[in-house]
């Protein structure tokens, strides 16, 4: 394997454990980490496409244009993709924090399950149950009838 | 529940087995070394002679590109009012964290004016060298952040920085609405090319850097204080 594939191999494997942990974890603080990680990716795999062998920087030093330079374009895009980034994750980190402030907990399925119930209470509506409702967290305490 | 959770585990796993056949795929046609777009070998070319800019990203990003780099500050603007809206700011309760020790307190008293400096340097250079007003402008809001980090009972001017904000983007729009005037398209460079690689070149490039820098560098500082007013709080 060349250098070439290594290094896209890497840029690619980035984005797929970007999109596992988007996928796979119900940790909302993992799920922004990886979202971190896709855009990471998705940004070396843009500059890489750039690059031509042996050719320098697109930079003009001292008037003497270089014989061979990188395709400037996807160094631009990817410019400003860091910084979009950068405010996304901004917003997320935001979000998730706010979550954290109503509901005390990161993990999704805590999250909906608490958002069901403040919801059945807004309105009134019993939770819906059964005797065969199974424990809603693994290593909780078996729920009350009514409480779920 | 259980059940439901193992069920969706596999489809996850399927999922990510068919993007990884996908990206393994894309591999097989990816050309290392041999950029296939064709549009760079032409900017290269000529925007030199046509912008005037040693950094040729530099004029893709603001000459060739401007109108999208307009439009991507608007998502870095909204992403960031976004942020701070979901974040929020009470007035009402300011509990602060301790101050730092000694050596961050020095050390942010320190590196306050040098990354100064090296921000406003980058982003007045961002036409000659790699750099520009994107990442001056985040070294511009670490400058303001870290005496935030130090003493976080000294709170950044929220109002000082949306201000900033405002005058930098009216700004970078107005430099662009100039071009019409000329009878050009909007954000055409005016002014002429200069001598290449010297810093008063390239036009009104510079300008629009020093917009981008500030407001970049506004909007971040911002971002930061409200994340750092979040956490607080609790």
């Amino acid at each position: 394997m060349d250098m070439g594939t290594l290094m896209f191999a890497g840029a690619l494997g980035l984005m797929l454990i970007g999109t596992a942990a988007l996928v796979l974890s119900g940790h909302l603080m993992r799920m922004v980490f990886g979202l971190a990680l896709l855009e990471s990716g998705a940004s070396l795999l843009l500059v890489l496409t750039g690059y031509r062998s042996g050719a320098s920087a697109p930079i003009i030093l001292d008037g003497v244009v270089p014989a061979s330079m990188v395709d400037p374009v996807p160094q631009a895009l990817v410019l400003t993709a860091i910084v979009i980034a950068l405010g996304v994750q901004a917003l997320a980190l935001g979000l998730v924090l706010r979550v954290h402030r109503a509901y005390g907990t990161f993990e999704m399925r805590e999250i909906r399950r608490r958002m069901e119930r403040d919801i059945c209470d807004q309105a009134g509506l019993e939770l819906p149950s059964s005797n065969e409702v199974p424990e809603p967290y693994p290593g909780s305490p078996k729920p009350q009838q009514g409480e779920y | 529940m259980r059940q439901y959770n193992s069920m969706r585990r596999l489809t996850s796993l399927l999922f990510l087995a068919g993007l990884g056949l996908l990206l393994a795929a894309i591999l097989q046609r990816l050309n290392f070394g041999q950029p296939p777009m064709i549009v760079g070998d032409a900017i290269n070319a000529a925007a030199p002679a046509q912008v005037g800019a040693a950094n040729l990203v530099t004029s893709v990003v603001l000459a060739y590109r401007g109108f999208d780099t307009l439009l991507e500050l608007t998502i870095l603007f909204t992403a960031a009012t976004a942020a701070g809206l979901a974040l929020g700011r009470e007035p009402g309760d300011r509990l602060a964290d301790p101050e730092a020790g000694p050596i961050v307190r020095a050390g942010a008293d320190l590196f306050f004016p040098l990354l100064l400096v090296v921000g406003l340097y980058i982003i007045f250079h961002g036409h000659l060298t790699p750099g520009g007003g994107f990442q001056g402008g985040v070294i511009l809001a670490a400058a303001f952040f870290m005496p935030q980090l130090a003493r976080p009972a000294s709170r950044l001017e929220h109002r000082m920085t949306t201000l900033i904000e405002g005058l930098a983007g009216a700004t970078f729009i107005l430099i662009g609405l100039l071009a019409l005037f000329e009878g050009e398209a909007f954000l055409t460079p005016l002014l002429g090319v200069g001598t290449l690689g010297t810093l008063l070149s390239a036009g009104t490039l510079p300008m629009l850097y020093l917009a981008v820098g500030l407001k970049v560098g506004a909007e971040l500082a911002g971002l930061l204080a409200s994340l750092a007013e979040m956490g607080a709080e609790e």
